[in-house]
């Protein structure tokens, strides 16, 4: 019997380290699993690091990794801001960018507003439309657009761009509506009865109380224009009203041919470009996670 | 019999309306030929001015510029702009013809301008109504003041609307109704404007796509399918590689015992950062013949343009580099999710002595898809519409002249053909789009599945 009770114990124990043992090795087995992955995934990134700040006199045609001559320095960025339109690029994007991501956090908030919390006969089938209107891919409409913009006489204009951008902003209200659903009603109701008129309930009480949504619409759209260029192209000829995106784009998609000049100036681009959106992603970050109706209403 | 109740009703609505025009006052009659006079006569001058303002500014329209196109609806255009021989002057005097394009398009501006005058109309004529019963009630008309107020309170949703709205008119509605319009008729390169006329050919285009009629080679019925498929084979692989290999990702990051989970987290999430168009143009730089990874490999691998097996090697490439585009996504997304999961479930499964692939099969996974079903058919449709990653690899190439008809190329998804078909010579506007109207049946019936499915859009007042 004692032997019994013995044995069983021991056979547990052998199972706990064998499957200790099993553990770590399907730990280290995920361990390097994972590092290889990450390095796969981090590699392009250097790459485009590592071009950006390679100067050699063999600027852009990449035969080799590492070049005899190789020199690091700031030659490229140098070059794109003295003697590329690039700075001009830049302003554009950033005035494009602040006024429509402006205009449609606006729209896409009122809208939001509009149909998660006011009720009227047309709701549900606003909603319909809206949801309708979405699926249209977006390139069918390019040419018209191209019309309707030069009927008003703005091609070529970053106005366009703007119009563009922040014209079908009310499409994109279901992300925040679903946000202002879950808003609790009883801090508006209470405001109501307390006399406050509706449009003062969304300015005093909603618009407060949906930080997080409104700076991640305020991310989204102020990105887009960032990294559109077929809209750009489409609209804009002139050089001087490129936007960085199409400009980029341009600088080694101009010819075809299979590698160019410009190739270490780009990853220089790209690099300011990404490091502008990588800064305001860090920044930002914290505005997700927190939490809504934290110490408003309880339960 | 719903439907019936619902018809009878607005017939009863109807009827009221007139009725109430009928029994109204004078002020209302008359309204209804000089929209605002009844608001004036009551003192609702800002009001009434607006009205008769609109209205004239609406006839003005009609007058001198809306009629003329409207009228050449029905043709788009019967004049083709020519140069005749002047004796007296001596050089070729230049006959401005129509513009199908322009007729068409302020055809369609002038629709909607007209639907949204009869909205106003009616606006004016139920005010004068409204206004009307006050007075019989003796209550007054309202005043401005009270107007504004019942726009920031009752009806605080007509100010929230109407200039998101005006934007989604101008460059949403009248485009997408416009590019329906000319999926019926002939517009393509032998067709433009201004030198030519196009005109309505009624669903010739949709036949030429379905009945597999004649195009430059072949039948053009072949090509959309070879299209199609394509862009289904692809959506598929797209969707479920990223889907299922983030979320593998995130279970080993995520499992017990495993340290650096932030290192690793951040490694994949920095390619989240740089721009999609960036990072898709350097991989284009990278699989070129002369990029880096063949330098380092030592081949001649030409990646993205190989067209042998059909064009094999791009088309996986394209999905490769997508994985690596997609994965930190659905890793970010699935942290989340597997965070959540009751740990009582995989705590007892593990007491019951389940094994770790067990409980991945009959409790993670079962989960994960439970919870992230609409988002899976969301990045289907996505990758149907994914023009950037086409765009920027492989721009829909290479042309594999064994298989190149109606300038489709070998991985050209339906969304980049279309572009090709409005950008590239010789276009046709016409079969883009049908295209178009296509990709959007394809997409909105997925949508729809979702969307019925998905509890957020029956239960949008669970958490108020």
């Amino acid at each position: 019997m004692k032997t019994n009770v013995n044995s069983q114990s021991s056979t547990t124990k052998n199972k706990k380290l064998g499957q200790k043992a099993t553990n770590t090795i399907v730990n280290t087995i995920i361990y390097i699993i994972l590092s290889v992955m990450s390095i796969i995934w981090v590699l392009p990134i250097v790459y485009l690091l590592y071009t950006a700040f390679r100067v050699t006199p063999d600027t852009g045609i990449i035969n080799t990794l590492i070049p005899k001559d190789l020199k690091l320095g700031v030659g490229n960025f140098a070059y794109l801001f003295k003697d590329t339109m690039f700075p001009k690029w830049l302003g554009n994007t950033l005035l494009v960018a602040a006024i429509s991501c402006l205009v449609t956090t606006l729209f896409v908030l009122m809208v939001s507003y509009a149909l998660s919390r006011l009720r009227f006969k047309l709701r549900k089938p606003i909603m319909n439309v809206l949801l309708v209107l979405g699926m249209f891919p977006g390139f069918m409409s390019m040419i018209a657009i191209y019309f309707i913009l030069k009927a008003m006489g703005l091609t070529n204009s970053l106005l366009a761009l703007i119009l563009v951008y922040s014209g079908g902003a009310a499409l994109n209200y279901y992300i925040c509506k679903g946000f202002f659903d879950t808003i609790p009603k009883s801090l508006e109701e209470a405001a109501i009865l307390d006399g406050a008129s509706q449009i003062r309930v969304f300015f005093a009480i909603t618009v407060p109380m949906s930080k997080p949504i409104i700076i991640y619409t305020i991310l989204t759209s102020f990105i887009s224009p960032w990294c559109d260029f077929i809209f750009v192209n489409t609209i804009i000829n002139d050089r001087e009203k490129y936007t960085v995106a199409l400009g980029l784009y341009k600088m080694i998609n101009a010819e075809k041919s299979s590698f160019n000049e410009n190739f270490t100036v780009f990853c220089a681009g790209a690099c300011i470009v990404g490091g502008i959106i990588t800064a305001l992603f860090m920044s930002m970050q914290r505005y997700y996670v927190e939490g809504v109706t934290s110490g408003a209403v309880k339960g | 019999m719903g439907i019936q109740r619902a018809e009878t009703l607005k017939k009863n609505k109807v009827k009221e309306f007139f009725l109430a025009i009928k029994n109204g006052s004078i002020w209302t009659k008359l309204s209804c030929l000089f929209m605002g006079a009844g608001q004036i006569a009551r003192k609702q001058f800002l009001k009434g001015a607006l009205y008769l303002l609109l209205e004239i500014a609406f006839i003005l329209y009609l007058i001198f510029f809306g009629v003329g196109y409207l009228a050449k609806l029905g043709t788009l255009g019967t004049v083709k702009s020519s140069e005749v021989w002047n004796d007296e002057t001596g050089v070729y005097d230049k006959i401005q013809g129509d513009n199908s394009f322009l007729i068409l398009l302020y055809s369609v501006v002038t629709l909607i301008l007209i639907a949204l005058f009869i909205v106003f109309w009616l606006m004016n004529v139920r005010g004068n109504i409204k206004n009307d019963k006050r007075i019989a009630n003796g209550l007054g008309v309202s005043t401005l003041r009270q107007d504004i107020d019942e726009f920031l309170n009752q009806k605080l949703y007509v100010p929230l609307l109407v200039p998101p709205f005006i934007g989604l008119l101008v460059f949403t509605v009248m485009p997408i109704i416009f590019m329906i319009l000319i999926a019926f008729t002939n517009y393509d390169q032998q067709h433009l404007p201004p030198g030519n006329l196009f005109t309505w050919v009624g669903m010739d285009n949709f036949k030429l796509l379905f009945s597999g009629g004649l195009s430059s080679s072949g039948s053009f019925l072949a090509t959309f399918l070879r299209v199609l498929l394509w862009t289904l084979v692809w959506a598929f692989f797209a969707t479920f590689t990223n889907y299922f290999l983030g979320m593998i990702v995130a279970l080993m990051i995520n499992k017990k015992g495993i340290k650096f989970k932030k290192v690793f987290r951040t490694m994949f999430v920095i390619v989240i950062a740089v721009p999609q168009f960036v990072t898709l143009l350097l991989m284009q730089k990278i699989l070129d013949v002369d990029g880096i990874l063949n330098v380092v490999l030592g081949t001649k691998i030409r990646w993205l343009a190989d067209t042998r097996w059909n064009s094999l090697i791009p088309r996986i490439v394209i999905i490769v580099v997508n994985i690596w585009i997609g994965v930190p996504y659905t890793l970010l997304m699935c942290s989340g999710i597997l965070m959540n999961i009751p740990a009582d479930y995989t705590e007892a499964a593990r007491i019951d002595g389940a094994s770790t692939v067990q409980i991945f099969f009959k409790i993670t996974l079962p989960y994960m898809l439970h919870v992230t079903g609409p988002h899976l058919i969301t990045q289907f449709v996505g990758n149907i519409n994914n023009f950037n990653i086409i765009w920027l690899l492989t721009g829909g190439g290479p042309i594999d002249l064994n298989n190149y008809t109606d300038q489709a190329q070998s991985t050209d998804l339906l969304v980049t053909w279309l572009y090709r078909l409005s950008t590239d010579n010789p276009v046709r506007y016409n079969i883009a789009s049908v295209i178009g109207i296509i990709i959007f049946i394809i997409s909105a019936s997925m949508s729809l599945i979702t969307y019925n499915r998905s509890s957020s859009a029956k239960n949008e007042e669970d958490y108020q």
